[in-house]
């Protein structure tokens, strides 16, 4: 106490805990949440993925298989398996989010939160059925 | 709200195109489309402007996650101008690209 | 197993040392005996020096808010057979100033509850010749999750960013903002938006989502700043594209 000159005798020091920069590890759900946010790491990958590939259309027939061989690349298909497991761990984290910041109501009645995630599920599996059926089928 | 629109639209469109161009196609799993049925599809303005939706906004919610789990959870804050314009700045970029590379290929 | 548990607490006397200690104390570990029995059991028998807060001991008048084994819980709330054997980690509150042993200093957070005014704000007030308030059941149902706030602050101790950075202004206070901005009654929506559209208003949150796990009282703060997020953006979207009028 003799050390502290800024503080008088009735006013002792606070103890002031300092948060590490690794305070993440400390709980599975501040893990799960930096993961979260790191899935748009994956996101900014596969937008960049894609705009290769436009490009590659754009340049012609050639530049179009040259770029599907190295999409065929080892390297390349591991980081898009763990694309594709990190954009479904966004796609479900982003859906369970969204009821809660989004109150709909219809008439009186507040839409409940399943009926929410269910039109969002049902959303996502139509989009996705529309562009397989067109980049497969059609 | 960019964020949320981006959140909602990447969730919704890249998975499906991440198993077909990035796993199913190159692993011989399921046939790519050929090239002219892909440019004619690429062709029509309603593929172009949800294309151009996807990759725009999907980049936006990246910078926008990207720049506050840097600031807020790894505490970068003295590099905070910098992180904002290079993140924005890439988003901006690449969307840019995604409407010249559209605006070509129509 | 037996009847006794060990309570391993938190001590912090300034006038001795600079940093925390943990004391332990053995307590008797009867079924119905929650972590605040065993610490007046330690404060009436084994050491009456400890210091903490509690009151009601019955999760209604928030006092009593500890870490207990990492995380934020009432000590009124929280039986001490669920940790059996033990030991019982007890902590004070996390990212608020200790002051003594389990003691912090929630000035900070009384500070920023003021800011958002948190009273019935009327812009035109009636007269009392004119009757009372009429209120609809739906209409309280607008707000009524988030009036059960007993300002405990477990939120502000589970919220990550709130430790990061501690002028943010946290959970329980923007959901007492929704409570009275969502109230039919209230006009000062646009009063409390000045405060919580700063930056580290409502645009601090990352929705990490802890804040609503930990309620006692089942607010989902979480969900009132989100939702506020929403109205916000729209409303400012609206006065962009519309100025006057809408």
């Amino acid at each position: 106490m003799d050390q502290n000159h800024a503080y008088t005798a009735y006013h002792p020091r606070w103890l002031r805990p300092h948060v590490s920069t690794y305070w993440w590890l400390e709980k599975p759900a501040y893990l799960a949440f930096i993961l979260r946010e790191g899935s748009c790491m994956f996101v900014a990958w596969f937008t960049v993925y894609l705009l290769l590939l436009l490009r590659a259309i754009q340049q012609g027939q050639a530049a179009y298989e040259a770029f599907l061989a190295w999409s065929a690349g080892p390297v390349i298909v591991l980081v898009n398996i763990v694309s594709f497991a990190f954009l479904i761990f966004h796609a479900i984290t982003f859906f369970q989010a969204a009821p809660q910041a989004m109150v709909v109501h219809v008439g009186h009645r507040r839409l409940p939160a399943r009926v929410l995630l269910a039109a969002h599920y049902a959303a996502w599996a139509a989009a996705s059925i529309v562009v397989f059926w067109l980049l497969t089928g059609a | 709200m960019l964020f949320s629109a981006g959140g909602v639209v990447s969730a919704m469109l890249l998975p499906v195109l991440v198993l077909l161009f990035g796993v199913a196609f190159p692993l011989g799993l399921l046939d790519p489309p050929d090239y002219a049925q892909l440019s004619a599809l690429l062709a029509n303005p309603l593929t172009g402007l949800v294309m151009f939706s996807l990759c725009a906004l999907s980049l936006f919610h990246w910078a926008h996650r990207f720049r506050h789990t840097l600031y807020d959870g790894l505490q970068i804050k003295h590099l905070n101008e910098v992180i904002a314009i290079v993140s924005y700045g890439a988003a901006v970029a690449g969307s840019t690209l995604a409407a010249y590379l559209l605006w070509q290929l129509s | 197993m037996g009847d006794r548990i060990t309570l391993q607490v938190a001590r912090y006397r300034p006038e001795q040392e600079s940093e925390a200690t943990y004391d332990e104390f053995e307590v008797p570990c009867p079924k119905d005996w929650v972590v605040l029995d065993g610490l007046n059991h330690v404060k009436d028998r084994l050491d009456g020096t400890l210091a903490y807060r509690w009151s009601c001991r019955m999760g209604i008048c928030g006092s009593c808010g500890m870490t207990v084994n990492g995380e934020p819980k009432l000590t009124c709330a929280t039986f001490l057979s669920e940790y059996a054997p033990g030991p019982v980690r007890v902590e004070p509150l996390r990212n608020f100033p200790v002051i003594r042993d389990l003691i912090v200093d929630i000035g900070d957070f009384m500070r920023k509850l003021v800011r958002v005014k948190p009273w019935i704000v009327r812009q035109v007030e009636k007269p009392l010749s004119a009757g009372e308030y009429l209120q609809t059941p739906d209409e309280l149902e607008e707000y009524k999750q988030f009036s059960m706030c007993i300002n405990c602050m477990l939120c502000y101790a589970a919220c990550p960013i709130y430790g990061l950075d501690p002028k943010f202004i946290g959970p329980a206070v923007i959901a007492l903002a929704q409570r009275y901005n969502l109230d039919n009654r209230d006009q000062g929506a646009a009063a409390r938006m000045e405060v919580l559209s700063e930056h580290e208003g409502i645009w601090g949150c990352t929705f990490v989502g802890e804040c609503t796990k930990v309620c006692p009282k089942h607010v989902d703060p979480a969900g009132a700043i989100q939702r506020y997020k929403l109205s916000a953006a729209v409303d400012s979207m609206k006065s962009f594209f519309l100025p006057r009028g809408a």
